[in-house]
């Protein structure tokens, strides 16, 4: 027994640094055990689950045949099927475009303002809708649009009597309504995210610029545009996935009629698993409305991590 | 220039009015409506001659609010302080400790984090199902537990990633243990952190909707959002009643905010930028 602690000796200090060391490396993973846990079990696994009912023909209760690729190929077939996703890029126009568009002009306008009373009501004004449930949204969006409510209200006022219509059920203008829905709720994340990046370029930049004897619009597209870049990349992804995948205004305005104007895919896919029972199909447009909104957001992130 | 000055500060200060009425009309127009006089149908924006109030107390007990709430709010303690405490340990360790196979499990982890909560619901009900958890409480609060966690754990990260090593270094030499380094120093350190993302996920359980509408039938057990998409299914053609109980559904995520505003905003950015 002398022998080896003998021999041992020589190594002490480093043999129990290194298996501590090992030892702490190995129990970090205890640190993500129960976080990582729970998302395997209520996300990854459901995903895999999700890609396998793909394949099958199911009605949720008796037992499942193959199809094969029949799922798959009836997104791009089917038009109901087709058109919910041509209805998630048409809402990107509203939901991404509009409120990027005007919180970039809002936010300017709120950082030439001096600090007080004002700016900070606007901004917490236009941030409110942003808070509330989607489905309160949803239903007051639903009163302004009905036969009796504001918009019409106030067409009536205007004399223009003959436009006034229920909108959500009018099959021209359903969708752009509810893409109008997505503006509002919108519009304040962006102003405020947009508003918070202004404050930190660099002033001396603006100064500069207006030595150079630039315009408020020349400014605006040499100093803050460029200097928004990675709000802008936030902005776009938070509202680009609100809109590939949104539901709960949807469900309460119009379930995605009239007829199939405003079917979007979640909506869709809620339909086809809950009240038709066509898992598989269901499925199928659940995975392909993940890889879509993977394979739209992946490209924005890449150009805001270039230079 | 002094002209155009002023016509650029009108414009301006028009701008803004406009979006903010914007915002704020619909919920007007909802608080007008719900004055109104009790199954009649009011039009869209008119103060009416003889408010009432008693619309608000009509509704809080059609509604059944107190249940509603009492159910939100279990909902709301079994998915925050669990997901906080879950991310934040998570976030910690794999910006902070040398976790095996670390970037696999953050790589895992971020592509949920655009996974929309429809591409899952399928599977989950018919899990949740086989579990024997479906109409209960439990059904809403283990998968959104699950669901928030990328979120989380990228915004700990994220804040974990810009504490100073030199605090971590000198903990060492002190002799403290991981453990310790943790719960001594970065913890206190990133309270506004943790504190800001229990905010948010505050919000995003109190008006989840997907969930509690596939997962539980009885509308007293769910969520605000899916008591109110309940609600709206069952008084949808009495406006003034609807009006009235959405308002109250409304009131606290708003008195919420407006009070964490200034906080709110504030990590909101720090955290979605990095």
């Amino acid at each position: 027994m002398t022998a080896p602690s003998s021999a041992s000796a020589a190594t002490q200090p480093v043999v129990p640094r290194r298996n501590a060391r090992r030892a702490r490396h190995w129990s970090a993973l205890l640190w993500v055990a129960p976080g990582f846990g729970m998302y395997a079990v209520f996300v990854l696994y459901p995903m895999l689950q999700s890609v396998q009912y793909s394949f099958y023909d199911w009605d949720g209760i008796g037992p499942a045949t193959p199809a094969g690729l029949d799922n798959w190929k009836a997104i791009f077939t089917q038009p109901e099927l087709l058109h919910s996703v041509e209805h998630a890029f048409i809402l990107v126009v509203f939901y991404t475009i509009l409120p990027v568009g005007l919180g970039l002009i809002a936010a300017s306008f709120i950082r030439e303002l001096r600090p007080g009373a004002f700016s900070t009501t606007a901004r917490v004004v236009l941030f409110i809708p942003q808070v509330l449930p989607l489905v309160a949204a949803g239903i007051a969006w639903t009163w302004m649009y009905s036969s009796d409510g504001l918009v019409n209200q106030v067409l009536r006022a205007v004399g223009l009597d003959q436009h006034t219509r229920a909108w959500l059920g009018d099959f021209t203008f359903a969708l752009p309504a509810v893409g109008v829905i997505g503006v509002w709720v919108m519009l304040g994340f962006c102003t405020v995210l947009l508003l918070a990046g202004i404050g930190k370029i660099d002033p001396a930049l603006y100064e500069a610029a207006r030595l150079d004897g630039a315009g408020r619009i020349s400014e605006f597209f040499a100093v803050t545009l460029p200097g928004l870049r990675r709000e802008l990349v936030v902005c776009t992804t938070f509202t680009i996935i609100a809109a590939l995948a949104s539901f709960d205004v949807i469900q309460i305005a119009t379930q995605g009629g009239p007829g199939y104007q405003t079917m979007v895919p979640g909506v869709e896919i809620y339909r086809l698993t809950f009240l038709q029972q066509h898992v598989g199909q269901a499925s199928a447009l659940a995975v392909f409305l993940a890889a879509l909104v993977l394979v739209v957001i992946w490209p924005i992130q890449r150009l805001g991590r270039e230079k | 220039m002094t002209t155009s000055g002023v016509a650029h500060r009108v414009t301006r200060t028009g701008i803004l009015l406009a979006l903010m009425l914007f915002a704020i009309v619909p919920l007007l127009s909802m608080f007008t409506t719900a004055l109104a006089a009790p199954g009649s149908t009011p039009q869209g924006l008119t103060w009416p001659s003889d408010p009432h109030w008693h619309n608000f107390v009509d509704a809080w007990s059609a509604a059944n609010f107190l249940a509603l709430f009492g159910s939100s709010t279990l909902i709301v303690l079994g998915v925050v302080p669990a997901t906080v405490a879950m991310a934040t340990a998570a976030g910690y360790a794999l910006a902070q400790l040398h976790v095996p196979f670390g970037k696999a499990i953050y790589g895992l982890l971020l592509v949920g984090l655009t996974l929309p909560f429809e591409a899952l619901i399928t599977p989950l009900y018919y899990n949740l199902q086989s579990m024997g958890l479906l109409g209960t409480r439990l059904a809403i609060v283990l998968p959104l537990i699950g669901l928030l966690m990328p979120f989380g754990v990228f915004w700990m990260r994220a804040h974990f990633l810009g504490a100073e090593p030199a605090l971590t270094e000198a903990a060492k030499v002190d002799g403290a243990n991981a453990w310790q380094t943790f719960r001594r120093i970065h913890l206190p350190l990133a309270t506004s952190a943790w504190s800001a993302l229990a905010v948010l996920f505050f919000l995003a359980s109190w008006n989840q909707y997907l969930l509690p509408l596939v997962l539980v039938d009885d509308p007293t057990k769910r969520t605000v959002a899916g008591g109110l998409g309940a609600f709206q299914g069952q008084y949808g053609t009495d406006i003034v009643l609807l009006c009235a109980g959405s308002l109250l559904i409304i009131l606290p995520s708003l008195v919420i905010f407006l009070i964490f505003q200034r906080n709110f905003v504030k990590a909101l950015m720090q955290g979605a930028l990095k």
